[in-house]
């Protein structure tokens, strides 16, 4: 599996992608596989705020239910309704077309916690 | 150290994802669950079940043992015949469910569920030394590889490979034949998908070569390797027990929908009195099939309410969505007097009471 260096990622096996104040958010390839077949999502509306490390939605596979975790602080823009309507999108292409929500950024939000992606293959590495 | 069974180098091969299932290193899924579920439900499945335990009880009171051991009539099976029924404790909650082989006038072949196995044979050697049988008791797990081959082109695919007539087995009976040109093996009708198909129980050492020669002539026919995922998915599509789940030893079989493996005209068996008891003043639950009918998947445990959310009324055994009609299943107990077909439930999913309604069952039937 490869990571794009586009996106920053965290050991929830998350990744977001930093455009100015808005930040994108999804679930790796790692995870996606991990899981197996996705059959349903569930995903916040738009306005909510979020807390670094809050739970913001599930992903569910036929066997089991997996947490999504805020990487940042912030307010849901939009979730992506395609996923909604077709959670299988994530397991074809979690790292782009199957972005779960965007986040605008609270001011001040670091985001020098996120791993780059060579950060990230290492740590999912680790884990084997 | 998680325990192997003679396949785990094939799983590996074929690129099964190996899991610790209750001490074994299993595969829980090959290509997808859901794929693998189709496939078995159109073509053929493959599934190493050789985790499951395998006890022989031989001898001239055999009969008369399990008899008294289990709920279901053993008298009734004939040589040559399967027979499912559960075995309980003296409260009458449920030890396991197991199927019982019958070999010979004293001999059968019981087998049970693989986490219970050391559990069982405890139990039924405790009953063993309660009375004055005259019989031999041999945990055999370890000597049996056991193949399940499940779908509509399992037969055809097993023919090639046994001189047996498989169309003269008929559901729940076996032969003793062979397989791969001459290795002994019990070929049984039987099986945990809600497919046509059998299992075959041969040599441990000759699991793997039975295993690839049924992948590859299967080939054709479109036959998949199948992991725990899918064997969970297609017995639930057609509300097969699993014990752990709907079955637990303070579970009563007759709450559990179990009346049909209870004989109570054969005479005495262990738990025969709370059994009989709940059968005569009704259990105050039942175990029902439910769809979802608002967003989401129920699980094991989720809670059941009222159609407005309030009262609770029971609890999910075990959920999923089903591969084949792409909707949220589950199976709970709920109390008797809310268990009606067609009544209108919710079931809490983190907080939300989502609507439900509850359905005749199976959820799924094999269309041949």
């Amino acid at each position: 599996m490869s990571y794009p260096n586009t996106l920053k990622y965290t050991k929830d096996h998350e990744w977001a992608k930093i455009e100015g104040k808005i930040a994108t958010i999804g679930i790796t390839d790692h995870a996606q596989s991990a899981l197996g077949d996705v059959v349903f999502v569930e995903l916040p509306a738009a306005g909510r705020t979020l807390k670094h490390g809050e739970t913001f939605g599930v992903v569910e596979s036929i066997k089991a239910v997996s947490d999504l975790y805020a990487p940042l602080d912030g307010k849901v823009l939009e979730a992506n309704a395609a996923v909604s309507a077709d959670p299988s999108l994530i397991n074809r292409n979690a790292h782009d077309e199957a972005w779960l929500i965007k986040l605008e950024m609270a001011d001040g939000t670091s985001t020098a916690e996120l791993m780059d992606a060579e950060a990230y293959t290492k740590y999912v590495q680790s884990l084997k | 150290m998680l325990k192997r069974t003679a396949l785990y180098e094939e799983h590996q091969r074929s690129g099964g994802r190996l899991i610790d299932f209750g001490g074994w290193e299993l595969p829980v899924q090959y290509t997808g669950v859901i794929d693998e579920h189709q496939t078995c439900r159109t073509a053929a499945g493959l599934f190493d079940v050789s985790h499951m335990g395998e006890i022989l009880c031989e001898g001239k009171d055999a009969e008369k043992f399990l008899n008294y051991l289990v709920t279901n009539n053993v008298s009734k099976i004939a040589i040559g015949q399967a027979q499912y029924t559960v075995m309980c404790n003296e409260a009458g909650g449920i030890v396991d469910d197991l199927i019982i082989y019958r070999r010979g006038e004293d001999q059968f072949f019981v087998v049970v569920n693989a986490s219970n196995t050391d559990k069982d044979y405890s139990w039924i050697q405790k009953i063993h030394a309660s009375g004055k049988w005259d019989l031999t008791l041999r945990n055999v797990s370890t000597e049996y590889t056991q193949i399940a081959i499940q779908g509509p082109k399992a037969t055809e695919i097993l023919q090639t490979l046994t001189p047996a007539d498989l169309s003269a087995v008929k559901t729940y009976w076996f032969t003793e034949s062979t397989v791969l040109g001459g290795v002994p093996a019990i070929i049984a009708r039987t099986g945990y998908t809600g497919e046509d198909g059998f299992e075959i129980y041969l040599d441990w050492n000759k699991g793997p070569e039975l295993w690839r020669a049924l992948l590859e002539g299967g080939k054709t026919h479109g036959i998949k390797p199948c992991g725990l995922g899918a064997r969970d998915t297609l017995r639930l599509e057609v509300k097969y027990p699993l014990y752990g789940h709907e079955l637990g030893d303070d579970t009563n079989p007759v709450e559990a929908g179990l009346n049909w493996v209870i004989k109570l005209d054969k005479g005495d068996f262990i738990g025969k009195g709370p059994i009989v008891a709940m059968k005569e003043r009704g259990p105050a639950r039942a175990l029902v099939g439910l769809k979802l009918t608002g967003p989401g998947i129920p699980r094991q445990s989720y809670t059941v309410h009222l159609a407005d959310g309030t009262t609770r009324i029971g609890e999910l055994t075990s959920g999923t969505q089903s591969p084949m009609l792409k909707q949220s299943i589950g199976v709970a107990y709920v109390a008797k007097e809310h268990s009606a077909i067609g009544s209108k439930i919710t079931v809490d999913i983190r907080g939300n009471k989502v609507p439900a309604e509850i359905v005749a069952t199976p959820f799924y039937k094999r269309p041949y």
